[in-house]
């Protein structure tokens, strides 16, 4: 017990960074948030089969989490914690943001260029319900960032995702001619792979020093 | 799905949810919080507490308020039924077990993004009177759960050598510390294992189902 507990403790240090650019690289590779702390799993399985929707979808998310973060860090820091409401209001006033947020985008990105809607807007409805977003949001809190790196820790977040999601549609582009069994295709196949990959992450967890 | 023209048992509603139909298997949902807090077990036993809870009573709420619901404005509806309940499971938790609450309080909020819940509410509570939508949330829930209690089993017992903290018999003589176990990949590598397991046995089942019709 006490063996784990520390591993655990040490794994918990090693992302408590200094520093903008730490702050970055951490959330993107070695705290990343798809394959260690496992948010926006859903989308993640179902949307990797193809590298072109896996890149626009990954986009979307980086816009998207990088302003929610630093816009729930201004709520949270600015107006929620000065009233003391934010154990009772947090998670309803962060899914709020989100969700409005997405709304405003689709109809701004509608509006300013259709040709980035099509690529880019199919994918936005899906967003709303990608647990990474409130995710990044909720560590972020956890972690006591203000608004600045409340910012860089979400576009760290989201480059991350991206990252996760583009190298496993590519893998998985070239398991389609593999023999896999018929019961480990599909979500079976993919989560071990992703735990392959999480393995690779792991490797990079000396990079950043607290 | 069912649309109204099918009787629909609340047996049948709570055995579907709870294997043929399992969450995590069949439709790979909420896969999320399944990965993230399954490398104790204790934490893994409250985390689905919490998750049951929050399924069951939010699928009653909106299936009773199914007939006064905007259709435009649904979704909206769900999520904050569902954060009423998971806000009342932070709160609790906070109180009752801060320690626990400390490790895994950002997932315990997750579960208002929990595509189980999401997706019961949508497909059947939206659709079904509220007898019937709190046997398929509760079925749906304990589905989930039986699935992160035996992950979790695994995890910890290879992990730490330990069953809810609990040091597991003759652990000096056999065990040895299995650091992946602790760690994020050993989640992928158990769920993605027990997937293939589940999978195989129903593909089995069903193979047999049809050779004994035929």
């Amino acid at each position: 017990m006490t063996a784990g507990a520390s591993i655990l403790a040490q794994i918990t240090v090693a992302q408590q960074a200094p520093g903008l650019m730490a702050i970055f690289f951490a959330a993107a590779i070695t705290d990343n948030i798809l394959l260690t702390r496992f948010l926006g799993m859903c989308s993640y399985l179902s949307i990797s089969r193809q590298m072109k929707s896996a890149v626009g979808l990954g986009a979307a998310v980086v816009v998207v989490t990088a302003c929610t973060a630093a816009l729930n860090a201004a709520l949270y820091w600015h107006v929620l914690k000065p009233l003391g409401l934010e154990v009772s209001l947090q998670l309803i006033l962060f899914i709020i943001v989100i969700a409005a947020f997405v709304q405003l985008l689709e109809m701004i990105v509608e509006r300013v260029s259709l040709t980035l809607y099509f690529s880019l807007g199919v994918f936005l409805p899906l967003i709303t319900v990608n647990c990474a977003i409130l995710g990044a949001s909720l560590f972020m809190i956890n972690k006591d960032y203000q608004v600045v790196e409340g910012l860089v820790y979400g576009a760290g977040a989201g480059v991350g995702w991206m990252l996760a999601i583009v190298l496993l549609a590519g893998i998985r582009y070239r398991l389609r001619n593999a023999k896999i069994p018929a019961a480990l295709e599909g979500p079976g196949i993919t989560l071990i792979i992703s735990g392959i990959m999480a393995l690779a992450f792991i490797g990079f967890s000396g990079l950043i020093k607290s | 799905m069912p649309d109204g023209q099918i009787q629909i048992t609340a047996r049948g509603a709570f055995m579907t949810q709870l294997w043929r139909e399992n969450p995590i298997f069949r439709q790979v949902l909420g896969i999320c919080s399944a990965l993230a807090v399954t490398n104790l077990m204790f934490n893994t036993l409250l985390m689905c507490g919490g998750l049951i809870w929050a399924t069951t009573l939010s699928a009653v709420t909106f299936s009773l308020l199914r007939n006064y619901t905007p259709q435009r404005v649904r979704m909206m509806v769900a999520v904050l039924i569902i954060s009423v309940y998971v806000i009342i499971v932070d709160i609790a938790m906070r109180v009752w077990f801060p320690d626990v609450h400390r490790q895994i309080a950002a997932y315990v909020g997750l579960i208002i993004t929990n595509c189980i819940i999401m997706g019961r509410l949508e497909v059947f509570a939206s659709k079904n009177p509220p007898t019937l939508a709190f046997w398929d949330g509760l079925g749906s829930g304990l589905g989930y759960s039986f699935i992160l209690m035996s992950v979790a089993a695994v995890r910890e017992v290879l992990g730490f050598g330990t069953m809810f903290g609990l040091a597991v018999p003759w652990r000096e003589v056999w065990w040895h510390q299995w650091t992946i176990m602790v760690m994020p990949p050993g989640a992928f590598f158990v769920l993605g294992l027990a997937t293939w397991a589940a999978r195989s046995y129903a593909m089995k089942r069903e193979g047999g189902d049809k050779e004994a019709k035929t």
